[in-house]
Order: structure tokens, then C-alpha cells, then sequence
């Protein structure tokens, strides 16, 4: 059995049950991010939320998949990060927390 | 002034787990109007931990939940496991504390529990509701502002976690930096009873907690941590957030790594994900304390970064806390004063109890730690490893030839200055924890 090493990021995030949010509670200011150097929230994310777009030049958001942690929040290094809850019956909802 | 009457209650709690819900029933118990605001589906939802909770400490709260709580299994066994890159020394010490044992939880089955017999109580719980600010007037916090409405409350309890939005709003937070919180990943894995059983050398209702050090984390501030449920293991890591962005480092890899080491991967084969989580760990101690009452607001629990991180506690000083706040609170009702003054009250408790003392005692610990990370967390871990390699191989080369040589190492590979530099370090830590 393969399991529990090869199983990727989107494998284990498939087991998370989410009721994901019309917007997003995540908003980066994205002309900053623009000139970030480290983009350190597309590595410390437990959820691979952020990723860069070398074509277009910006930050992707993938809300949907926000565990909600808050770590982007306070690691952001242009403090440009606009972080707030989902809406009441939205987002994570860990069954085994 | 603002219409008050239909929405207007004695106690406003925000936020369902252990700090909210101790607060909330210590005031419905004294009689008093409550009500509880959780954000998630039910309480426990949004939350995780490693975990355990502590027996003493909750049956303050709820005396029997012993005989009705989903707890998951009695914890009889610590193991502290020290890795290197493929070797590990396991430090263990097995105990059936009859008395003041810790119980493996699941928080989505505890804390909707907890809520569960809050309700009971007469705490009336509104879930799926997010506060998005607090009401203030002339100075003094009145209520909350959620998505649909107002409400507005004599008290208002800020337990809204380790993200506490709440406590930065009114500006009693300090400035919270990536090294003040670890970022916490976890795996809740699903094994036959049988071979929780067996791995870990446990019968049905016994469970095993492994303290993870080194391994993927050498050299940085991060812990593993393994708990035994019924039929699942939680196997995951809290990690300095200011490690993964200086290493640049994804939790979930580490995690990876740490559960493909030789030493922990037998301990979950052939297991099956059953959820996948993360959150985060209030990590800056004694000097990050916010501001912890006000006038109409006292906070508690993680949002008030009550957690004592050499010792894996949290949710026990999370309830303790609620307990205090709710006390507080109950007094305040009576004299019909909100006063900060009269709240100072919930910070004087608390520094009577063991809660502030046990932070205070440790107030050294997390700079000492940052420090020194690469040498306590790595080094001699390495070293001790190193120590028992030495120890158990036999190679036909004489003892005396090898302590020497060892040793010789252990000074040569450390420079003398840095050993030093250890030494005073560990004293003076030392000196903080059990001196003043």
C-alpha cells in the first residue's frame, strides 16, 4: 500500500469538507504582491491557497481550500493582506479537529 | 444612544471552544443570561489540536464528563522520541494515573459535546455565526456586530481563538510576529484497533503520546506529536512559522518527511487519511499577553495566547481561564458594575492561578529556545543519537578508543565558544524556571 507516502497535497486536501464561500475572505493587495520578494504565503500555506503566476505576473488565490489557519496573515511580508473569517456557514469544517 | 432593547443580553461569548464554553456555563449556572456565538457548523468544527485533554482541569468544568464524554482513549504512556536523520532514541515512561490522567480527544466530538451540555445549562449557542467587530460606546465594549445584526451585551467575552481579530480591533493585542505562533499540520490516520493496540503496545482503552524531536525539524524550533485515538492515530507537527519561512519550508512536506522516517513509518502503515488539517499555535508566552480586560470585555483561552508550550497545554488553560472570565463576569452581573476596574478582577485570578504562574516561569523559555535553536534542537539532539550509536555498535575497536574519540568529537564538532554559550544559556533559563 502506497499510502502514507506518496499521497500529494490535493489527496489529502480531498479529504477536508469544505462549504467554500461565494468571494474570497482572502485579499491580498495585489499590486503589492507584485514586488514581493519572498511571496513566502505560497510556501508556509498548509493549502497551497497562493500561487504565483510568472505569466500574468499575479498572485492566484484558491480560497476554496483555506484551512483557515491564519498563517499567511502573519507571515505576510508586505503586510498587504486583508484576512478575515468566511461567512458563518462557510469554509473548513474539520470533523476530526 | 443605540436601541438596545430586543437584542440586548447580560453576556455575549464569542467563540465555542474550551474558553468559551467554560466561560458561557459558569455564567448560565450563576443564573445569569448568555449567550454563546460560534462560527463554525457546531462547536469543534473549526477548531484542531494534537491532542489530549487533561482530566483535572475539565472536571472543573464539567465534574462528570469522564462518565459521558466522547473521549477517546487513557492515556498510560509518554514517549519522547529524539530523531536523527534515520536513528532515534525513544525516551518513554509509562503510568496509569488513576487520579490526573489525559484523555485523547477528537475537538468535532469533545467540544460539540461541551456545547452540547452548555446548552443543558441554559447557555443559549448560536452557531454559524460570524462577530465581525465589537460595539463600542463611550470607551466601553457593548456588544458585537455579526453578518445579520447587532446584539448587545453588558460583558463581552473575546475566546475567539489564536486569530482573535477581535483583540487586534480594539487594539489589546500586541504585534504578532511569524516567531510568536508555530504552525501546526495534521494527519488523522485510520488503523484497526487491533494495531493501534499492538504497535503501541496498548490495550482498548489505553492510548500512547509520542513527543516527536528532530528528524525533518533538526536544528529548528518544532515538535512532533503522535496521539493514540480509538481507531485512528493523529500524527502531525507544530513548527516555528518564522522556520518555515526563513527554510522555506511547506508544512505538509515536513510532515512527509517526518512520517516516512524510519522510526515512525511502522507505527502507521497501511493507515488510511481520514482528514487532513492545520491551524495555528500561540507560541509567544508571557511577553506576548494582550491586554487581557477592559471595560465590557474580557478574553480568554488561545485569543488571549493562554498556551503553555513546553508542557503541550492549551486547552486546560483555555477552560481555566473561561472559568475566571466567567467568574468575573457572574460578580460584575451582581454589583451591576462593568467597569474595568471591576473586570481587572479576571486578571488578578489569573495570576493566582496556575495559569499566569506557569507563564511567567516560562517567560524566558521562547527567546532562549530562538536563540539557541540550531544547538538544543539539533546539535546535541544529534548527539545523543550519536552517543548510543557509539555505544551499541560493536566493531572489534576498543571502548576506550571510542568514548575518546567521541567525546573529542563532541567538543571538536562545537566550538568551545558556542558551548559556552549553551552553558549560560541553559542556566539562565534554568535560574528563570526555578529561581525568579
Amino acid at each position: 500500500m502506497e499510502y502514507p507516502y506518496k499521497m500529494t497535497l490535493d489527496d489529502k486536501l480531498f479529504t477536508v469538507k469544505y462549504r467554500p464561500d461565494e468571494t474570497s475572505h482572502l485579499k491580498p493587495d495585489f499590486e503589492q504582491c507584485k514586488s514581493c520578494v519572498s511571496r513566502v504565503c505560497t510556501v508556509i500555506c498548509p493549502a497551497k491557497v497562493y500561487e504565483w503566476e510568472e505569466s500574468g505576473q499575479k498572485l492566484t488565490v484558491n480560497f476554496e481550500n483555506c484551512l483557515e489557519c491564519g498563517a499567511c496573515r502573519i507571515a505576510c511580508e508586505k503586510k498587504c493582506l486583508e484576512w478575515e473569517y468566511p461567512a458563518g456557514n462557510k469554509g473548513v469544517t474539520f470533523k476530526n479537529g | 444612544m443605540t436601541d438596545t432593547g430586543k437584542n440586548k443580553t447580560e453576556v455575549i461569548v464569542v467563540g465555542g471552544g474550551p474558553a468559551g464554553i467554560a466561560c458561557a456555563v459558569t455564567i448560565a449556572r450563576a443564573g445569569h443570561e448568555v449567550i454563546l456565538i460560534e462560527r463554525g457548523n457546531f462547536a469543534g468544527s473549526k477548531n484542531v489540536f494534537g491532542g489530549a485533554i487533561y482530566a483535572q482541569p475539565t472536571r472543573e468544568v464539567f465534574p462528570d464528563f469522564e462518565k459521558e464524554a466522547p473521549v477517546e482513549r487513557l492515556n498510560v504512556e509518554h514517549k519522547y522520541a529524539i530523531l536523527g536523520e534515520d536513528d532515534s532514541t525513544v525516551i518513554s515512561y509509562r503510568h496509569k494515573d488513576a487520579e490526573n490522567p489525559s484523555y485523547s480527544v477528537i475537538r468535532g466530538k469533545f467540544d460539540r459535546w461541551m456545547a452540547e451540555q452548555a446548552k443543558k445549562e441554559g447557555v443559549i449557542v448560536v452557531e454559524e455565526t460570524v462577530v465581525r467587530e465589537l460595539l463600542i460606546e463611550n470607551e466601553k465594549v457593548v456588544g458585537v456586530k455579526t453578518e445579520l445584526e447587532d446584539y448587545f451585551a453588558d460583558i463581552v467575552v473575546l475566546a475567539d481563538g489564536v486569530n482573535s481579530l477581535l483583540a487586534k480591533q480594539i487594539g489589546f493585542r500586541k504585534t504578532i510576529e511569524p516567531k510568536d505562533v508555530a504552525l501546526s499540520v495534521k494527519e488523522v490516520i485510520k488503523l484497526d484497533k487491533e494495531k493501534i493496540n499492538e504497535r503501541f503496545n496498548l490495550s482498548d482503552d489505553e492510548g500512547c503520546i509520542y513527543e516527536i524531536f528532530g528528524g525533518p525539524m533538526l536544528g529548528m524550533l518544532g515538535l512532533g506529536f503522535i496521539y493514540t485515538n480509538k481507531e485512528s492515530v493523529s500524527i502531525g507537527l507544530g513548527i516555528g512559522l518564522d522556520e518555515l519561512c526563513e527554510h522555506n519550508l511547506k508544512p505538509y512536506e515536513v510532515l512527509d518527511a517526518l512520517k516516512s522516517h524510519p522510526s515512525i513509518a511502522p507505527l502507521i502503515k497501511d493507515g488510511e487519511l481520514l482528514e487532513y488539517s492545520a491551524h495555528l499555535i500561540p507560541e509567544g508566552g508571557y511577553k506576548k499577553l494582550p491586554t487581557l480586560f477592559g471595560a465590557g470585555v474580557m478574553i480568554a483561552g488561545d485569543a488571549a495566547m493562554l498556551v503553555n508550550n513546553l508542557h503541550w497545554e492549551g486547552t486546560n488553560l483555555a477552560m481555566i481561564s473561561g472559568k475566571l472570565a466567567g467568574e468575573t463576569a457572574v460578580r460584575a452581573l451582581v454589583r451591576g458594575d462593568f467597569s474595568e476596574n471591576m473586570l481587572s478582577r479576571y486578571q488578578k485570578e489569573l495570576e493566582n492561578s496556575f495559569v499566569m504562574k506557569d507563564l511567567k516561569t516560562y517567560r524566558n523559555l521562547m527567546d532562549e529556545a530562538h536563540n539557541r535553536n540550531e544547538s538544543f534542537m539539533g546539535y546535541y539532539l544529534k548527539e545523543v543519537n550519536g552517543f548510543f550509536n557509539m555505544f551499541t555498535t560493536v566493531d572489534s575497536i576498543p571502548k576506550r578508543e571510542k568514548y575518546r574519540k567521541f567525546i573529542f568529537d563532541f567538543i571538536k564538532k562545537r566550538n568551545i565558544i558556542e558551548l559556552f554559550k549553551d552553558a549560560i544559556s541553559a542556566f539562565k533559563l534554568l535560574w528563570s524556571i526555578l529561581i525568579k
